[in-house]
């Protein structure tokens, strides 16, 4: 279990989310929502440990906070950003293998079949020459490869194309099979229907946690309820 | 060969080898090769095509290679220059002649694993006949510590339709005090690439000054440049394409990563003598990316782990 406790992020000298308190539990899909700029991607971000915290953030129990994003990464948080990173020289095949545990090719080439990519893709540079919905299907093969015990997944089907979309629903519903608690950011329907529960975020504070399908209808007629000056 | 001259080149093939060379690339009578200690030519192999002459001087060595025309040759040409006394000068010059039509590779490694005050010299001129390609890459093996000072030079002139690309690589040991000056003079409808990959360490001085003259109608041409500094080392690149032919294209690319005291000044130059032509450039230095740094920490490497990783692919 990773528990947000009165959990507040603080960016560029001002508290972006604040008092947040949730539950996530492996195994389960918790989707979050809210309007652009409610504070999602420094949630996750927060999360990560990547911006500094107020508040507390425990897994299993244990104040996991003071910890760095690479001392969290290794206890089995990760993050896939909403715009991954490009890296010049190092290919598909060499990024993967970061992430595999087993550090086998079959292994990689097995999380690259599920994203829907070909094989031949091992070989491509991870750099420009990836579309946007490849570098996203290439992120989350990292992270199935990870085998984490939470991911945190910024928006994954944004600016991707419907082919691209159901190959990465797949993937975080074999996350989930896997035992992964995956903390999920989207506007997507499909999306949030996967979800076993779902939060919406509002002016950097998490203003209703219920199941996804009243969630989103609360959420289509009500984005944000909160209207004060941060 | 005497004993002195077999051991010598026993050593460097090791050492050739030892830094992913392919030392049965040395042996063979398939592949043209050259092996120099300091101002000792220890081994010469020629194939069909390809002829190499060389005189003995003071601190180096002169040597000509020519190509004849319309020969492809099929293995890259191996060269080994190498300085395994721990200090002293060495120059070579070389004049390399690619005749029309003809296609070769070389592999050049330059050698000074004990350097504690050494001084290389490459100087060149190159020539591409009409229609012919030339690769060249050279890669440094240099020990850990000690004082080394490389300066490449080369004047290459590439022919109509022909294609020269040149690749600089230190990335093993200290770089030193690097001072690359090469100048690339491009005929009608031919090709060239400059790309350096420097890994600067300590206190190493680096320079390159590359300049690339697009005299011919439709020529094209790139300089890139990829280094990595840290500790105090510094550098100063300069990339200068001139625009002269119509329809000519070039393109300067600079991208340094500076860590810890290290500093840098890149310095693009972009110079259309012709409204036909069109010079572009881009140049940025700055820290690690800092995405790609939590995106590798975010998979559990280290800060200095995630470091190595981009830094890696930069020089790659």
């Amino acid at each position: 279990m990773l528990s947000l406790r009165d959990f507040t992020v603080i960016r560029g000298g001002s508290k972006i989310v604040r008092d947040v308190n949730l539950d996530f539990e492996e195994g389960k899909i918790h989707i979050i929502l809210g309007s652009n700029g409610s504070g999602k991607s420094t949630l996750a971000q927060g999360i990560m440990g990547i911006f500094p915290t107020d508040g507390h953030i425990f897994m299993d129990g244990e104040d996991i906070s003071s910890l760095k994003v690479d001392e969290r990464a290794r206890r089995g948080i990760t993050l896939a950003f909403q715009e991954p990173a490009r890296f010049e020289g190092i290919t598909v095949k060499d990024y993967l293998l970061i992430s595999s545990r087993e550090k086998k090719l079959g292994e990689v080439e097995d999380a690259l079949r599920m994203v829907g990519l070909p094989r031949t893709m091992l070989f491509q540079e991870m750099d420009d020459s990836l579309s946007g919905g490849e570098r996203k299907r290439i992120e989350l093969a990292s992270v199935l490869l990870m085998k984490p015990r939470f991911a945190i997944l910024d928006e994954p089907d944004s600016g991707i194309d419907i082919i691209s979309f159901k190959r990465i629903a797949s993937a975080i519903k074999e996350m989930r099979n896997r035992g992964t608690g995956v903390i999920l950011i989207t506007h997507a329907e499909e999306m949030i229907s996967l979800g076993d529960v779902a939060s919406i975020l509002c002016n950097g504070r998490v203003v209703v946690t219920g199941k996804p399908a009243d969630v989103r209808r609360l959420f289509t007629k009500t984005p944000c309820p909160i209207r004060e000056v941060r | 060969m005497d004993e002195m001259y077999s051991r010598e080149y026993e050593a460097l093939v090791k050492y050739f080898e030892n830094s992913g060379g392919d030392p049965r690339a040395l042996r063979s009578s398939e592949y043209a090769s050259m092996v120099i200690n300091h101002n000792r030519v220890l081994h010469v192999s020629e194939v069909d095509g390809i002829q190499m002459r060389f005189e003995r001087m003071e601190n180096g060595v002169e040597v000509w290679i020519t190509v004849n025309e319309n020969v492809v040759v099929k293995n890259p040409v191996h060269l080994c220059f190498g300085m395994l006394p721990r200090s002293g000068r060495q120059i070579i010059r070389s004049h390399i002649n690619v005749g029309d039509g003809s296609r070769v590779k070389f592999l050049s490694h330059c050698i000074f694993p004990k350097a504690v005050d050494i001084e290389h010299v490459m100087d060149s001129d190159v020539t591409i006949g009409m229609g012919a390609s030339m690769e060249y890459e050279e890669v440094h093996i240099h020990g850990k510590s000690g004082r080394i000072r490389v300066v490449p030079k080369a004047i290459v002139n590439v022919g109509p339709g022909g294609y020269y690309s040149s690749t600089f690589v230190v990335k093993t040991g200290r770089a030193g005090n690097v001072d690359i000056d090469y100048s690339l003079f491009l005929s009608d409808n031919s090709s060239a690439s400059l790309f350096s990959k420097i890994y600067g360490r300590y206190n190493d001085k680096i320079r390159v000054k590359e300049s690339m003259y697009l005299k011919g109608r439709k020529s094209r041409g790139i300089i890139k440049t990829r280094m990595v500094l840290r500790d105090r080392s510094s550098s100063e690149v300069i990339g200068e394409v001139v625009g002269i032919g119509d329809d000519s294209r070039g393109h300067v690319d600079c991208m340094e990563v500076i860590l810890d005291d290290a500093t840098a000044r890149a310095s693009p130059i972009v110079y259309a003598r012709n409204p036909k032509a069109k010079v572009t450039h881009e140049a940025a230095i700055g820290s690690v990316d800092k995405k790609q740094l939590l995106t590798l920490m975010s998979r559990g490497l280290s800060e200095e782990e995630s470091i190595d990783v981009i830094v890696g692919g930069l020089l790659r």
